[in-house]
């Protein structure tokens, strides 16, 4: 961790004590109009700043996405750093712990920006808390790369300093559809006759992850046979799944969060639901492998990025070479969370907009990031004009004899899709 | 909702096996809860906001027993001994000096109590969803249309027995007549020489531990997480109230009533109205009570 105290406080320190209330507004005002200039580079180190959940309920996430920023700025730095106007800068970050609340997140940013003079920002960890941050770098006119936050409010409000490297959330489950119109093009059936079964959560989340698969639905004309919502404890589904039973669906989709996850496997074990395809959010943070078995096998599970996938780049090779170098880097891991991995994406792509802006000029350098089309470990990067990232697809997994194999998109998938699943309850 | 209801009607009748076996096993675990509530509110006329607290506190030291490799099943009269000295504790500590003050005293402290037990539980276990898994296999009915999970089906044995071992305890033995004393009339009781204290501390004690035995079924059949008591404890308030009190097979037949009025209304009219279901069942009972009430009253007059 990286924390820096900024010359600004130095300058308030001669204050005398005896200037008058206006005088120090005044010379307050100055030294906010002063500060950027002197703080965002610091003699050969450019500064980026970070409000993070380091403490609070999205503490060991934001930690994941701590080690993933610092990982990346370490290998860019020693890889020689970033090149600006010919001269050759170091990369740093501030960081502020915002407690895992958004509204802190709002204070610490704007505290970045007035009185540390940062001028290029990385994003908080989860959706909520990016939602706070984004109105503040639009205000201050500060772009922002952010890798944790997927809602789509983020990105229907006309932000223009905002880029996401990650997919939205109504891409998770998105790409399920396109595989079940695949399966029923391959199987001589026409994707309009696929029937899809739906049970989400009430929230914004999974809501959000509804409407990308209607969206991707209406594109198939594919006909829904069961849209429920989850009780609000989502201790029970049973009665959903009853009904899925009865109606037979071709696909059933569901999201929850890990909890739904939970409750989804253990009753679709319970009640041996045999639908040939079945896509679910959140297996991984369920562990629904260790808890539920065999029956868990051929769910499809969405993930941003995994560690097989045959994406590369020049900073850190590939995929699984990225994977290799995080595990050694910090202990404790056994799989690299994809959150750090996006996180380190992020700083790649500060370090390709500066480049190609020439200038630290935090305006061009924000033309810079939205004209980014670049390809990392992690995925292709290229924004939309609502400024998510519109290149990377959602990844499917699915689980195959207890292990998650990428089945699709199929340009990038490492095993074959099996189908109708097979499990075994 | 209709093409749900015609499913039911026309296209697999026998669906409705399969939510009537649902509700019936769901409910077998609700009376537990309701069953101890209505011990405590009849006997100390303490109405007990931690009931289902206490419900999945049983549930995680299930799960934590069978991270040592005790089979769930075999962890319930471990957990029921535990949930009970905690049940005492707690007495001693906290229901003991609100027991003779009013009504809202009580309820703060009991919600108190829920509140901590609810951080408690997250601070140890965190706050992701547990169940404590069996094992054991599910049985097809019906060509596979209609499963029955043996869990389900021990479960509901399990519930019986407790269930019947509770009201034969109270019926024949010496602390369950004194308790039925107690209910009656606590002075009459102490003149004859029971110490009310110690049955109140009983009683409190059974209560945590039949929740606690229950918490172990629902980690069996159902999910826990530390902020899932309340809808345990709303049904028991809920199924307590439309018995009535020292009503046993009154709070039978309501909890397992409830239970497949829940799987119904899950089905016909849409999984989030699951839970309404216990409130919306509260409300018809009061209003029926009240007519019940106003006829009542004009054949007094």
């Amino acid at each position: 961790m990286t924390y820096r105290k900024e010359s600004v406080r130095t300058h308030s320190a001669i204050l005398p004590r005896t200037f008058s209330g206006l005088v120090l507004a005044g010379a307050a005002a100055g030294m906010i109009a002063a500060g950027p200039a002197g703080a965002k580079v610091e003699g050969d180190t450019i500064i980026l700043g970070s409000a993070n959940s380091l403490t609070g309920k999205y503490s060991s996430n934001g930690i994941d996405t701590q080690n993933g920023y610092d990982l990346a700025i370490k290998k860019i730095n020693e890889m020689g750093g970033v090149t600006v106007g010919g001269k050759q800068y170091k990369l740093a970050v501030t960081y502020y712990d915002d407690e895992s609340t958004p509204a802190r997140t709002a204070q610490l940013l704007e505290r970045l920006i007035e009185q540390d003079g940062v001028q290029y920002i990385l994003g908080p960890y989860s959706s909520p808390t990016t939602i706070a941050a984004a109105p503040v770098v639009e205000k201050y006119k500060v772009p922002m790369v952010e890798a944790e936050g997927a809602s789509r409010a983020l990105f229907n409000k006309g932000y223009k300093y905002t880029f996401a490297v990650l997919s939205t959330s109504e891409q998770y489950l998105a790409s399920a559809i396109g595989l079940a119109a695949e399966v029923a093009e391959k199987n001589g059936k026409k994707p309009s006759d696929v029937r899809v079964a739906m049970i989400f959560e009430n929230d914004a989340f999974s809501q959000d992850v509804r409407a990308g698969v209607v969206e991707d639905m209406a594109k198939y004309d594919m006909q829904v046979i069961l849209d429920d919502k989850m009780p609000s404890d989502l201790s029970d589904i049973s009665a959903s799944l009853t009904k899925v039973k009865a109606l037979k669906p071709d696909l059933l989709v569901i999201s929850g969060h890990n909890k739904g996850a939970v409750t989804a496997a253990r009753q679709i074990k319970e009640l041996q639901v045999e639908v040939p395809m079945i896509a679910m959010t959140h297996c991984e943070g369920a562990k629904v492998i260790d808890q539920f078995g065999a029956s868990a096998d051929g769910y499809l599970c969405p993930t941003q990025w995994a560690e097989t996938l045959s994406y590369s780049d020049e900073y850190f090779g590939s995929a699984a070479e990225y994977d290799k170098l995080f595990k050694e880097t910090y202990d404790g891991y056994t799989t690299v969370p994809y959150q750090a991995a996006q996180a380190s994406a992020a700083v790649l792509v500060w370090k390709d907009a500066l480049e190609r802006a020439n200038s630290l000029d935090p305006q061009k350098v924000r033309d810079a990031l939205a004209a980014t089309d670049m390809q990392t470990f992690y995925g292709q990067i290229k924004f939309s004009e609502a400024g998510n990232n519109i290149a990377k697809p959602m990844v499917l997994r699915q689980i195959q004899n207890g292990e998650y194999n990428v089945v699709a998109p199929s340009k990038w998938a490492s095993h074959e899709l099996v189908w109708p699943r097979e499990a075994m309850y | 909702m209709f093409d749900n209801l015609s499913l039911l009607t026309q296209l697999a009748p026998v669906l409705n096996v399969q939510l009537l076996l649902d509700g019936l096993f769901v409910g077998a675990v609700f009376v537990l809860a309701a069953y101890g509530l209505a011990l405590v509110w009849g006997v100390m006329n303490v109405k007990n906001l931690a009931q289902g607290e206490y419900v999945i506190m049983g549930g995680y030291f299930a799960w934590h027993l069978g991270t040592f490799g005790i089979h769930p099943v075999l962890s319930l009269p471990l957990v029921f001994g535990l949930m009970f000295v905690f049940g005492w504790v707690v007495y001693l500590l906290v229901i003991k000096w609100v027991i003779s003050r009013d009504l809202f005293t009580s309820l703060l402290a009991t919600f108190g109590i829920a509140l901590i037990v609810q951080q408690a539980l997250n601070l140890a276990y965190g706050p992701e969803v547990r169940t404590a898994e069996a094992g054991f296999g599910t049985n097809r009915l019906f060509g596979g249309l209609v499963t029955v999970a043996d869990i389900k089906l021990i479960s509901f044995g399990l519930c019986i027995l407790l269930a019947a071992s509770v009201i034969v305890f109270m019926k024949k033995s010496r602390m369950g007549q004194a308790i039925r004393a107690t209910a009656q009339d606590p002075r009459a009781a102490k003149i004859m020489g029971i110490d009310t204290e110690q049955v109140y501390a009983f009683t409190y004690a059974l209560n945590a531990a039949i929740c606690g035995a229950a918490g172990v079924i629902v980690s069996m059949i159902w999910v826990i997480q530390p902020f899932y008591g309340i809808p345990h404890s709303i049904r028991a308030f809920v199924i307590v109230t439309a018995a009535g009190l020292g009503n046993i097979p009154g709070v039978i037949i309501a909890g397992l009533g409830l239970g497949v009025a829940e799987q119904y209304s899950g089905f016909v009219l849409g999984l989030e109205f699951q839970q309404a279901t216990a409130l919306i069942l509260l409300l018809l009972v009061l209003i029926w009570r009240q007519i019940q009430l106003a006829q009542h009253r004009q054949v007094v007059q």
